[in-house]
């Protein structure tokens, strides 16, 4: 295993440090973060990243687990503010302002920002309804046609509209953890985020459940900006049009998908993909 | 051979440590089943000569050949004044565990110990505090000014503003409930689950946001389990009261105003329970008041007790599975 | 039908822009909070400058250890109140410690049971229970029976509000000892008894004194099951059949008395007790501030249990 360990020192240039092929002009990054680095009490559990997510693409973050993509992934949206002895560097641009400034609350940025998390996390008292309109309410909106239209829109992307539409008042504890999943993203979806960060959505659902959230996945990018943590390649392979591969809290590669998969330039990305270890 | 008598020795010993431990920890049922009986036994002679009505009189004389006693004023009296120190003590610890529960641990801890240190404060030293330094403050900033402003209209600012009275006693309540209230909401806000805060950041809101949609809703049972238990704190506290609440007896107990004194059922005991003849059916009606101060107590703890822990099994429980 | 990306723009530009205010709301709760805090500080600052600032006056060698002089003459002493209290509380824990302890090892080692669901919530309960009610009690099953207020009936009551904070410290203090020290003590075939006493009690024994100390300075404060059991002396300790004084005894009929010396000596007497039971509390908290291992967090969980 000692052949595997990488030499930070040995990349800082960032080779990867944008998805190829760097060459078209008019490709507008989305988010960018810039020599990321996040520390649990003095250790470090991502190290000096740098991405640039491409609007309107599929981003995927593979590795081995413990590789620090959910970290990576939560510093996109400020997730490590409660966090104790979390501390984080650098810097994460959302349409060129720094989500980390000091001069702006996340709050702003957030609202751009949806999430769904490894676990579902509904909010266990509150009916259907009510969780996926809970961003909307925030944010001012309150006419109950503009919800409803929301709501039936949001539940129909996360698939989940045909088997709750009769019980939307029903309370959101009582679905099954692959529906609440679902709920989770159709709550991300209904604050019209333009960015999406998934970590590891599919983990609790079926795989019919995880095809069609593929689909999804599929059709958002039409319109929006999708980082995914996932540990399963053949759903990078699916999804995806780039893919970062973490090792130890280091970027080691990151291209366009099918070029990592098929032609990696670096000699873990190639054992990581090919199965060596993981 | 040797071996077997080892064993059986073992057994043995260990059979007397275990019925040991077994009667210890039944200790506690057998005092309180004795203590209903005994309160029940030795009250008996009030219920006997005035029935229910002991419930709902009003009457107070102790006077020989004229004796009546009548408890109503004396549960209105706990009833009021811990009705008040809800109102006031409940807000402010839960605005407390916000705090604390939130804060950086550096900071939270130190404000945290300071206020469970409300609770080592002896309640004697509340009603000496109370009687001496804070019933002179309340009396001249707050209840004179009410009073000349509103005493003539509002009937609860009327009565002669002395300090003496049901709000100097409700306020010192609250401030004695609000180290057990906030302590308990503190653990109970702390329990709900990280990736509860974590959907209500995600969908842009603010820390108070956060808390209406995550916290609350979460912990509204062990909430209110919380404030149910610091009125239980409320209704059995005596000595602070005792020295504050200007000690009426009978008509004269039932409130009536803010500014008005009244007596509440832990300090008419603690006020007459030495000078009353066990002969006579003073002591019967004064341990009668006990014992309705005990039944109050138990159901309010058991509800307490039953909404709290049902929180805390919630916290281990599947709701993210 | 508009195209679903035509209708999330449609959606986005219904979005209210009241981020600002929304801060502006969270900034004034965040301020609202925290005043929470500040409102139940001051309160305990304002007893604890007040009864230094005027016991101190009072305190001298004669307030100490004389007894009370004739009522209004602002002489003497509580040197009774003071040896009054520390009897009580000695005696209490000599009844109340062992039957806690007993009890939190029922409940922690044979404590999978309906009877010790039954007895632990109970428990929980009686330790919220009026404390003047336990005071009729131990008026009317000794002070009543003897025919004389009696030392006895005073550390009884008291007892039985030590008692079930001592059983819980002690049931969650056992239970923080890893069941692998049991499993060894079994291996080596010891007996149960030896087991708890010697390899369990001596591995939760800090978190077990927390317990005791907390009850000692919960039962030091209590008044009110004292007035009917030792009423209340002015002389020292004679006997344990008859009436004793204690300190918050001795504060509560100070405060009663119109004469300013009377106030003062209550004070006098207030900052004793204060000291004796916040000495306690503080005592804990720096012994603990200072142990570096994980039992911290769970011992001052147990505080909490015991504030509840």
């Amino acid at each position: 295993m000692t052949a595997l360990t990488t030499n930070p020192t040995s990349m800082e240039a960032h080779p990867f440090a944008s998805p190829e092929p760097s060459s078209t002009i008019d490709t507008k990054y989305k988010m960018i973060a810039e020599n990321v680095t996040v520390s649990y009490g003095g250790i470090d559990a991502v190290k000096n990243v740098t991405m640039k997510f491409k609007e309107k693409s599929v981003t995927a973050l593979i590795g081995p687990s413990g590789c620090g993509k959910t970290t990576f992934l939560r510093c996109l949206n400020r997730m490590h503010d409660m966090t104790k002895n979390a501390k984080v560097t650098g810097k994460v641009l959302i349409d060129n302002t720094d989500l980390y400034s000091k001069e702006i609350d996340p709050i702003y940025h957030r609202r751009k920002v949806g999430m769904v998390f490894q676990k579902p996390n509904p909010f266990p008292t509150m009916s259907i309804y009510d969780n996926v309109t809970a961003g909307l309410r925030l944010n001012g909106v309150r006419d109950k046609k503009i919800l409803d239209e929301i709501v039936e829109d949001s539940l129909k992307m996360a698939y989940l509209w045909d088997e709750v539409k009769n019980d939307l008042k029903k309370s959101a504890i009582e679905l099954s953890g692959g529906q609440q999943q679902r709920l989770c993203i159709a709550r991300a979806l209904a604050i019209q985020p333009e960015v999406l960060l998934m970590d590891e959505p599919a983990s609790a659902l079926d795989p019919i459940a995880t095809q069609k959230i593929e689909e999804t996945i599929t059709e958002l990018k039409n319109d929006y900006t999708i980082i995914i943590v996932t540990h399963n390649m053949q759903q990078a392979i699916r999804v995806s049009d780039y893919t970062g591969f973490m090792y130890l809290g280091d970027l080691i590669e990151f291209r366009e998908t099918k070029k990592l998969f098929t032609d990696p330039k670096n000699e873990l990305t190639a054992k990581y993909v090919q199965g060596h270890f993981g | 051979m040797t071996k077997v008598t080892l064993n059986k020795k073992r057994v043995i010993s260990d059979k007397v440590f275990k019925i040991g431990a077994t009667v210890a920890g039944t200790y506690v049922l057998v005092v309180v089943v004795l203590m209903a009986f005994q309160l029940i036994s030795e009250s008996y002679p009030i219920w006997e000569e005035e029935g229910l009505s002991f419930i709902t009189k009003t009457d107070w004389n102790a006077v020989e050949d004229r004796e009546s006693f009548g408890a109503l004023p004396y549960i209105l009296g706990t009833l009021t004044t811990s009705a008040i120190a809800m109102a006031i003590g409940v807000p402010l610890s839960i605005g407390i565990a916000m705090f604390i529960s939130d804060a950086p641990a550096k900071i939270g801890g130190p404000l945290g110990f300071l206020v469970e240190l409300l609770a080592a404060v002896p309640s004697v030293i509340y009603g000496l505090w109370g009687l001496f330094v804070f019933r002179i403050y309340f009396r001249d900033w707050i209840e004179t000014p009410l009073h000349n402003a509103f005493g003539d209209n509002i009937w609860l600012f009327s009565g002669n503003p002395y300090g003496l009275d049901i709000i100097t006693a409700s306020v010192i309540l609250a401030i004695m409930i609000i180290p057990t209230v906030s302590a308990v909401s503190r653990e109970i806000m702390k329990a709900v689950p990280q990736q509860q805060k974590e959907a209500a950041y995600m969908l842009g809101a603010t820390k108070w946001e956060m808390f209406k949609l995550a916290i609350f809703p979460y912990s509204k049972t062990g909430l209110i389990g919380a404030s149910i238990l610091g009125l239980g704190r409320a209704v059995g506290e005596t000595m602070a009261v005792t020295m504050l609440i200007g000690n009426a007896t009978g008509i004269g107990a039932i409130p009536s105003s803010l500014f008005g004194p009244s007596q509440t059922m832990s300090s008419i005991i603690a006020n007459e329970f030495v000078e009353a003849s066990p002969a006579s059916i003073h002591m019967p009606a004064l341990i009668g008041v006990g014992l309705i101060l005990l039944l109050i107590a138990i159901v309010i703890n058991v509800i307490a007790h039953l909404l709290v822990t049902r929180m805390l099994k919630i916290k281990e429980g599947a709701i993210n599975n | 039908m508009n195209s679903i990306q035509q209708r999330r723009q449609e959606y986005r530009s219904l979005f209210k822009q009241n981020v600002a205010k929304r801060l502006l709301v969270d900034k004034a709760v965040k301020i609202i909070v925290f005043t929470c805090v500040i409102v139940a500080i001051i309160p305990l600052g304002s007893i604890l400058v007040e009864v230094f600032k005027n016991g101190i006056t009072a305190i001298s060698i004669e307030f100490l250890t004389e007894t009370p002089g004739s009522i209004g003459s602002g002489e003497g002493g509580i040197g009774p109140a003071i040896q009054g209290t520390l009897i009580i509380i000695g005696l209490s824990s000599l009844i109340g410690v062992p039957i806690g302890v007993m009890s939190g090892i029922f409940l922690s080692e044979y404590g999978d049971n309906t009877l010790a669901r039954f007895v632990r919530f109970f428990n929980d309960v009686f330790m919220e229970f009026p404390s003047i009610i336990l005071g009729i009690f131990a008026f009317l099953i000794i002070v009543l029976v003897l025919g004389h207020f009696s030392v006895w009936a005073g550390a009884f009551a008291l007892s039985l509000i030590m008692f079930p904070i001592v059983a819980r410290t002690t049931e969650e203090s056992l239970k923080m000892v890893p069941m692998t020290y049991r499993e060894a003590g079994t291996a080596l075939g010891l007996k149960k008894w030896v087991i708890t006493f010697r390899i369990v009690i001596s591995a939760a024994k800090s978190g077990m004194v927390t317990g005791i100390m907390l009850s000692v300075s919960r039962i030091g404060g209590e008044t009110a099951p004292l007035i009917m059991t030792i009423l209340g002396s002015s002389q020292f300790f004679s006997s344990l059949d008859t009436p004793m004084d204690a300190l918050p005894l001795r504060i509560w009929r100070l405060s009663l008395l119109p004469y300013d010396s009377a106030q003062l000596q209550g004070w006098g007497a207030a900052l004793v007790l204060i000291m004796i039971i916040l000495g306690i509390n503080l005592g804990i908290k720096y012994y603990f501030m200072n142990k570096k291992n994980g039992f911290f967090g769970q011992l001052i969980k147990q505080r909490r249990n015991v504030t509840k």
